[in-house]
């Protein structure tokens, strides 16, 4: 197998000690068709124990060890070496507090995806013994791509919007909300929509685009958010401007 | 251990150089001010119209000035680009599902720049060109 030495550029930060952050560089020697989670194991492990990264299935599912790789909002299980040329430069992840290291704090996060009540509220409640609620596969595939996210927070990292203005809801819990609106089995849409067409929510989105560009799951949050200010449109018209109508 | 996460700020007034696709966006935000600019020529057009044949006449002769050809053409190259992007959107924000599958986004996207056509070629029959 081929070897390669790779020179990591990592961003440091001890919250016990450091009042800043600051870079680190580490050499390592890898195999070539290593990725970058694969080299900053290889550091842990002979070069540093004391760097700190989260990570899990190494195989873009679990969605834990999503960095910044030069720049760029990556999952590090999926960022190849032979891809970079060299200092490769890790950071955490953009737009979220530095815990400690690669780690970052994802309670904003976590809130948000509350906010908007990422399941099924049925339209109308059944006992068990009446059967399942069931869906045919053109209504699976109305939602399906947006039900793929795997909660990496690649988006959030992308997204200027929510680096400038924190109080957005963000792509990857307003796509969930438009994933569970979406569902033929869901009757909770009126409810989510106090919390999806407000400031704080979709108008909140100037359509950058780089949400999409970023998702390694190719779940499109920039296409949800269009189609939900679409709706909130509509709702807003059917409110205001036609007599009698209801949102 | 206690906590004491670190915040990083971005910078208010120079994050889009942050990256090539901010940049991008940035672009076709600013379109917008030729686009608008265009807008308001229209309206003193339509002022001057208004104010008789003298006037009319004079602002006529002002948008052959070098530096309206200029802006003319800025400002076309800003409307055309920030259509393509409205057209590029569209796919995005409206998909057609037909059955299980989705209608290809180029043919949606595609639809548009047809009728965009159409109706330039209508305008300017219109307006007397051809």
């Amino acid at each position: 197998m081929k070897e390669r030495t790779v020179q990591l550029e990592v961003l440091r930060y001890n919250p016990d000690t450091d009042t800043e952050a600051h870079f680190q560089r580490y050499e390592v020697v890898c195999q070539e068709e290593w990725v970058v989670l694969d080299a900053l194991n290889k550091v842990k492990a002979d070069i540093d124990p004391t760097l700190n990264y989260r990570w899990s299935c190494h195989m873009a599912v679990c969605g834990s060890c999503g960095m910044m790789i030069n720049g760029e909002p990556k999952l590090s299980c999926h960022a190849f070496l032979r891809d970079y040329e060299g200092v490769i430069r890790v950071e955490p992840l953009a737009h979220f507090p530095i815990e400690r290291d690669l780690v970052t704090a994802p309670d904003d996060f976590m809130e948000k995806l509350k906010r908007v009540k990422p399941y099924v509220i049925p339209k109308e409640k059944k006992p068990i013994s009446e059967g399942e609620y069931k869906q045919t596969p053109a209504q699976l595939m109305k939602f399906r791509q947006y039900s793929m996210c795997i909660n990496c927070m690649l988006c959030y990292a992308a997204c200027p919007q929510y680096g400038l203005t924190p109080k957005f809801i963000g792509p990857a819990a307003l796509t969930l909300a438009h994933r569970y609106n979406l569902d033929s089995r869901d009757g909770g849409r009126k409810e989510r929509q106090e919390v999806v067409a407000t400031h704080e929510g979709v108008w909140e989105c100037t359509f950058v685009g780089a949400c999409s560009e970023v998702c390694p799951a190719h779940v499109d949050p920039a296409s949800a958010l269009q189609q939900m200010k679409i709706t909130s449109s509509i709702d807003w018209i059917v409110e205001h401007l036609i007599p009698g109508g209801k949102s | 251990m206690s906590r004491n996460p670190l915040v990083r700020e971005v910078p208010p007034t120079t994050w889009y150089f942050r990256q090539p696709r901010y940049l991008r966006y940035m672009s076709r935000e600013i379109t917008s001010i030729f686009v608008g600019a265009y807008c308001v020529l229209l309206v003193v057009g339509l002022q001057r119209l208004s104010q008789g044949q003298a006037a009319w006449e004079a602002f006529l002769l002002a948008l052959k000035s070098a530096d309206s050809i200029v802006f003319h053409v800025l400002a076309l190259a800003a409307a055309v680009y920030h259509a393509a992007t409205w057209f590029n959107a569209t796919q995005k924000a409206m998909p057609v599902q037909i059955g299980e599958d989705f209608v290809p986004g180029n043919v949606i996207s595609g639809a548009h720049y047809v009728a965009w056509m159409v109706l330039s070629v209508a305008i300017l029959y219109l307006a007397g060109v051809f």
